[in-house]
């Protein structure tokens, strides 16, 4: 029988399924379900590009709409999977259809966490995940001048500093002790904590919230004035659907190395997907286009019959203000670090060590060193200490 | 709206005509050139979306930022002086006809 696969999810994911398969060769058919309306298009440059003004819709789009009839994509988009029958190999969608498969790829990504007071969701906060949530945030902010934000990682601060650029007076509220805690060290976390203060932003941190209301936030510490409140705290990935079906779920979809659910034809990739990482020596989930990408080429090598396990090296970027960060590997139980450049100045590089192995690199305003280290880090290879150090050592000369 | 014509790896051609303000990458990746991956979009950070431009139309491109520079260098083919990121260069009426070259690989 012919494979036919239906994907569900139109994110970076399930696009890349789309075009592996086909630049793969496969000429089955290929069936992918989108909830959302919009013709599907790339998340970063949402907190980026798309809310700075820079970026347009069109600009975002991850193909243009005759990519899907030219290479023969049934394309279903505002349609959602309610249910998978499992056994017999069928999905059922919001319009009542019900659409066959011999290979299922979950690319369902995940939902923001919402703020919960005493049980019932904090009203009148706005979450970014989706081209229409940046929509209406646009408009918000066009006519707000006191934003607070909520939540000091990636998305909260991309959107702090977008709205400082501009002009907005902006308070971003945090509970830990410092900035984007969870997957950076001090020495970076100072670093954008300074710039956002020079940027006239307010960060509060160890904050604690106790009350939200229409003038603003009552926290521990004092009062902030709000005319919007953002709010960027986590997100829970979205597995309800493969929970319902009895597909093995322990925080998002459990996979193995070939990204199959434990049912062997169903596959899970992307934010949705829990799997061991080899880099990170454990069960993680990762939210990034690198991993959703990536996992998407696992798993269609592996529905074509040449197996691969996943096995690539985790990266991530955030962009603020003049910024970039890029990160490769996962800095996590780092025993020590060496600085390339200097700190204090907006362009170095941090490579954390595990047992005199390279784990990690994270680069500030330094690009080359970024794209240097996922070689080094995918291939193993540890420079020393003084070649690091030095400037004029080019570290490419280690691989 | 300027006309581009990509010249894949293996040789074919592809014309393509963009809105002003799109970028080369964008060009490509939406109307399924191959070779271009273009894994970040755009945001300068994945060197993925490497071009060659045709010597005549190399003066007539925006100047390459630094962090340009910085990024192509890690690109995976070989970098020649006609190299750009896609994903850095706008088009404008006056790169109307301008034709681009992929790599064998990103
Ligand atoms: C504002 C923002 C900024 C980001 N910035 C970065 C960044 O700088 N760098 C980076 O690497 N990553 C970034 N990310 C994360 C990155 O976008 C995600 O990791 C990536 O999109 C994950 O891809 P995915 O395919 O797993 O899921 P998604 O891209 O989230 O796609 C999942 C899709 O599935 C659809 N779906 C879910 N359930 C169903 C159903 N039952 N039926 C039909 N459709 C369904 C959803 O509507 C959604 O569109 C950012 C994310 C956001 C929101
Ligand atoms: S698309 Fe990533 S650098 Fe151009």
């Amino acid at each position: 029988m012919s494979k036919k696969v239906v994907i569900i999810g139109a994110g970076h994911g399930g696009i890349q399924v789309v075009a592996s398969l086909r630049e793969e060769g496969f000429d089955g058919e290929i069936v992918l379900i989108a909830s959302e309306k919009e013709m599907p298009y790339q998340k970063p440059p949402l907190s980026k590009g798309f809310l700075q003004g820079k970026q347009s819709e069109e600009a975002i789009l991850f193909r243009a709409a005759t990519y899907y009839e030219n290479n023969n994509i049934h394309l279903r988009l505002g349609e959602e999977v309610q249910q998978i029958k499992v056994s017999e190999k069928r999905v059922v969608t919001s319009s009542g259809e019900t659409i066959s498969f011999s290979h299922l790829i979950l690319a369902t990504g995940a939902n923001n966490r919402k703020l919960v007071f005493n049980g019932t969701e904090a009203p009148n906060i706005l979450y970014l995940r989706t081209l229409n949530d940046a929509q209406v945030i646009a408009q918000r902010l066009e006519s707000s001048q006191h934003i607070a934000i909520i939540g000091g990682g990636f998305i909260g601060l991309e959107l702090a500093a977008l709205a400082a650029e501009k002009g907005k007076q902006v308070t971003v509220i945090e509970a830990q002790t410092r900035l984007m805690e969870r997957v950076l060290p001090a020495v970076i976390s100072t670093t954008f904590q300074q710039t956002h203060e020079h940027n006239g932003v307010r960060i509060c941190l160890n904050s604690h919230i106790e009350q939200i209301s229409n003038e603003g936030i009552q926290t521990k510490e004092g009062f902030i004035q709000a005319d919007l409140i953002l709010a960027g705290i986590g997100v829970i990935p979205a597995s309800s659907l493969a929970q319902e079906a009895g597909i093995v779920c322990e925080n998002g979809v459990v996979v193995n190395e070939f990204q199959q659910t434990s049912v062997p034809y169903i596959y899970a990739i992307g934010d949705c997907a829990n799997h061991y990482n080899v880099f990170a020596g454990k069960n993680i989930r990762l939210e990034s286009v690198q991993n959703a990408v990536d996992q998407a080429k696992v798993a269609v090598n592996h529905i074509l019959e040449q197996p691969q396990a996943y096995r690539a090296v985790p990266w991530f970027w955030t962009n603020q203000y003049h910024l970039k960060l890029q990160m490769v590997g996962i800095s996590a139980g780092f025993d020590e670090y060496v600085l390339r450049g200097e700190i204090g100045s907006d362009k170095f590089s941090v490579y954390y060590f595990k047992n005199k192995q390279l784990i990690a690199v994270d680069s500030l305003n330094r690009a080359a060193d970024h794209l240097n280290a996922r070689k080094l880090i995918t291939a193993g290879i540890s420079p020393t200490k003084t070649q690091i150090e030095d400037l004029a050592f080019n570290l490419n000369d280690c691989l | 709206m300027p006309t581009i014509t990509y010249i894949q790896n293996d040789g074919t051609a592809h014309q393509v005509s963009l809105p002003m303000g799109a970028t080369i990458m964008e060009g490509a990746v939406q109307n399924d050139v191959k070779g271009i991956v273009a894994e970040c979009g755009g945001s300068c950070m994945c060197a993925t979306c490497h071009v060659y431009i045709d010597e005549q139309f190399l003066d007539l491109l925006p100047e390459m930022e630094e962090e340009e520079a910085e990024m192509l260098e890690g690109a995976s083919a070989e970098i020649k002086p006609n190299s750009r990121l896609g994903c850095q260069v706008r088009v404008s009426p006056k790169l109307d006809g301008i034709i681009v070259r992929i790599p064998e690989k990103q």
